[in-house]
């Protein structure tokens, strides 16, 4: 446990006292916060793909659910920022639990089915037939409750927590069980793993994670549409990032997001698909030579990856 | 009017069964799943858009090259990819990720060359006047899209249960660590596999205009969950179960239209999961559970 505590200190610390400080020189708080929040969603991701081996294609569902908790709460509660987050929290949480009976499937069909079940709650949330309560594909505003610096202090908040979350699963007892069960569940059952009980907790933590970023994420923007709180590419960018750095570390995601964030924002606003292309061709290869991503470049030489 | 939505229906899940067939294929044999299948069928509706407005070629002209075409096409992706893909870790998982990424690149130069407007090919080209069947009037062009697709399927069933290729192919497709041990050149089984199911899916593009509607490059998503849904409901890696899936699928779809058509695109997403839940092997499948 207290070589947790020093991984957190070590590579935590420093990347949340930069991000705390970075609004005072840099200017473009949006690009800032949209760093934060890929960061959470990347560490959100890889405390159930990297510790149990599921990988959520459809973890954009929850992002979303978040999303339109805090929106709901806002909207039709009057709630204010604070327990409206903790609306979004639930909202994802409520999201797992109806989700949790897909932990029985394996491999693909986990991954389509989870797919699947995030479109679905899209397009439920986009229809208009339900424009009286979610605003369907007109997309809300939340104008009474926009406060851009509070909300980026909430998020570092969050991702604070994510990090001690994951630098905690490395090294406790858990985050081991989570492990053995991602490598062998007949085996890890035999010997005292509780299987299903695992898995579920990770489940729910990291649906909370991304509940928790999808809400904060409406906070700050305050003006969203449904295809922008359930874009696919949220979960696809949390996977390749996690992939890119290493899955099951707590450096990996943050380089990934660090890395291929930044080369998004130099190059993929302006030509979109240029950007496209480059980051086909990256998944294609990162896949191919590197699965188990830049970590795995040290790790192989016998060096430990915080 | 339900008379003439299970009708449709089923014209229209002869075609879904075309759209899942080869992606069923692919992950029978290979246990990858082809995420790009969606955009090889877009790519499938491009070469049938520009064969007919270039040189004015009939689309079942076009459906004959583009079979052979596109077979040439996935042979050396296969030699590229899948040997390596299959020797890691967790090659299925791996997959779909991999796939992705060759989803992005053929998503993007398809952007990239035919810009994003929509393109379409009139269904007069195959053939003029409404069609009555069992006293209901349906487009020619969707009883010819079907009619093809049950001659594929019909071809798929011959090569894999009549042939001795195919019979390699079921003893892959069965374990391919035993095939391997038997003797069979299994990257060569494989590699055959590949290539049909990438021609299956660019055949199914071919009819895309007339089935789908205009086709534009960020289609294959949409094509994707639909030919996901057929094969999930019939069970991955059967092809008999890939008919029933897409007629399943097909009759779902025409119900849902006509009668509740504000949801009628929650269906495939909901069938899908449904299917999963109640029984995760599809409904002719084999295991799929973990522990």
């Amino acid at each position: 446990m207290r070589r947790g505590v020093r991984e957190f200190v070590t590579v935590a610390l420093p990347l949340l006292a930069a991000l705390a400080l970075a609004p005072l020189v840099y200017s473009n708080e949006l690009l800032l916060f949209n760093f934060i929040m890929f960061l959470i969603l990347a560490q959100g991701l890889n405390a159930i793909y990297g510790f149990t081996g599921y990988l959520p294609f459809g973890y954009v569902g929850f992002f979303g659910a978040g999303a339109y908790g805090f929106a709901l709460a806002v909207m039709h509660l009057d709630a204010t920022p604070l327990p409206a987050m903790a609306c979004a929290g639930v909202a994802a949480l409520a999201l797992g639990v109806v989700l949790t009976p897909l932990l029985r499937l394996s491999g693909a069909y986990f991954a389509i089915a989870n797919l699947a079940a995030a479109q679905a709650v899209y397009q439920v949330i986009s229809n208009p037939a339900l424009q009286d309560i979610t605003k369907g594909p007109y997309g809300v505003t939340l104008s009474s409750v926009f406060a851009p610096a509070l909300s980026y202090g909430v998020a570092l908040i969050i991702l604070a927590a994510t990090l001690i979350l994951v630098a905690w699963l490395r090294n406790a007892r858990f985050g081991l069980a989570l492990q053995a069960i991602r490598e062998d569940p007949v085996s890890a059952a035999m010997a005292g793993v509780a299987v299903v009980r695992g898995r579920t907790i990770a489940w729910l933590l990291s649906a909370l994670i991304a509940g928790l970023a999808g809400g904060v994420f409406a906070w700050h923007i305050s003006v969203f549409y449904p295809e922008t709180a359930f874009d696919l590419s949220f979960s696809i960018f949390a996977i390749v990032f996690t992939l890119f750095g290493g899955a099951a570390t707590q450096l990996g995601p943050i380089l990934g997001v660090l890395l291929l964030y930044g080369l998004y924002n130099v190059i993929g606003i302006t030509v979109p698909q240029y950007f496209q292309l480059i980051y086909g061709v990256l998944i294609v290869l990162l896949v191919l030579f590197l699965p188990d991503g830049l970590a795995s470049l040290v790790t192989r030489r016998g060096f430990r990856v915080p | 009017m339900l008379a003439h939505a299970i009708l449709s229906g089923l014209v229209f899940g002869c075609y879904f069964t075309l759209v899942g067939l080869g992606l069923n294929l692919i992950f029978g044999v290979m246990r990858i799943v082809n995420l790009a299948h969606g955009d090889v069928v877009m790519l499938g509706a491009f070469a049938a858009f520009w064969l007919f407005a270039l040189i004015g070629l009939h689309p079942l002209i076009s459906s004959v090259i583009v079979l052979a075409a596109f077979a040439l096409l996935g042979l050396p992706v296969y030699y590229l990819v899948v040997p390596r893909l299959l020797a890691a870790r967790d090659s299925e998982m791996l997959s779909i990720i991999l796939f992705f990424g060759v989803q992005q690149i053929i998503e993007a130069l398809a952007t990239i060359a035919f810009g994003t407007s929509e393109r379409s090919i009139p269904g007069r080209v195959l053939g003029r006047g409404p069609l009555h069947v069992l006293g209901q009037t349906l487009p020619v062009a969707w009883i010819v899209s079907a009619a093809v697709s049950l001659l594929a399927v019909a071809l798929v069933y011959l090569y894999l249960y009549r042939s001795r290729v195919g019979t390699l192919t079921r003893a892959v497709m069965v374990s391919r660590d035993e095939a391997l041990a038997s003797g069979i050149d299994v990257h060569r089984v494989s590699a055959l596999a590949f290539a049909i199911g990438v021609a299956l899916a660019g055949l199914a593009g071919v009819f895309s205009p007339f089935m789908l509607g205009s086709a534009t490059p960020a289609m294959g998503g949409d094509v994707n969950l639909a030919a996901f849904a057929v094969i999930v409901i019939g069970s991955l890696g059967d092809p008999r179960g890939t008919m029933l899936g897409g007629l399943i699928y097909g009759v779902a779809l025409m119900l849902m239209q006509t009668y509740m058509s504000a949801w009628a695109n929650l269906l495939p997403n909901l069938l899908l999961i449904a299917v999963l839940l109640v029984r995760p092997t599809g409904l002719l499948g084999r295991q799929v559970r973990r522990a």
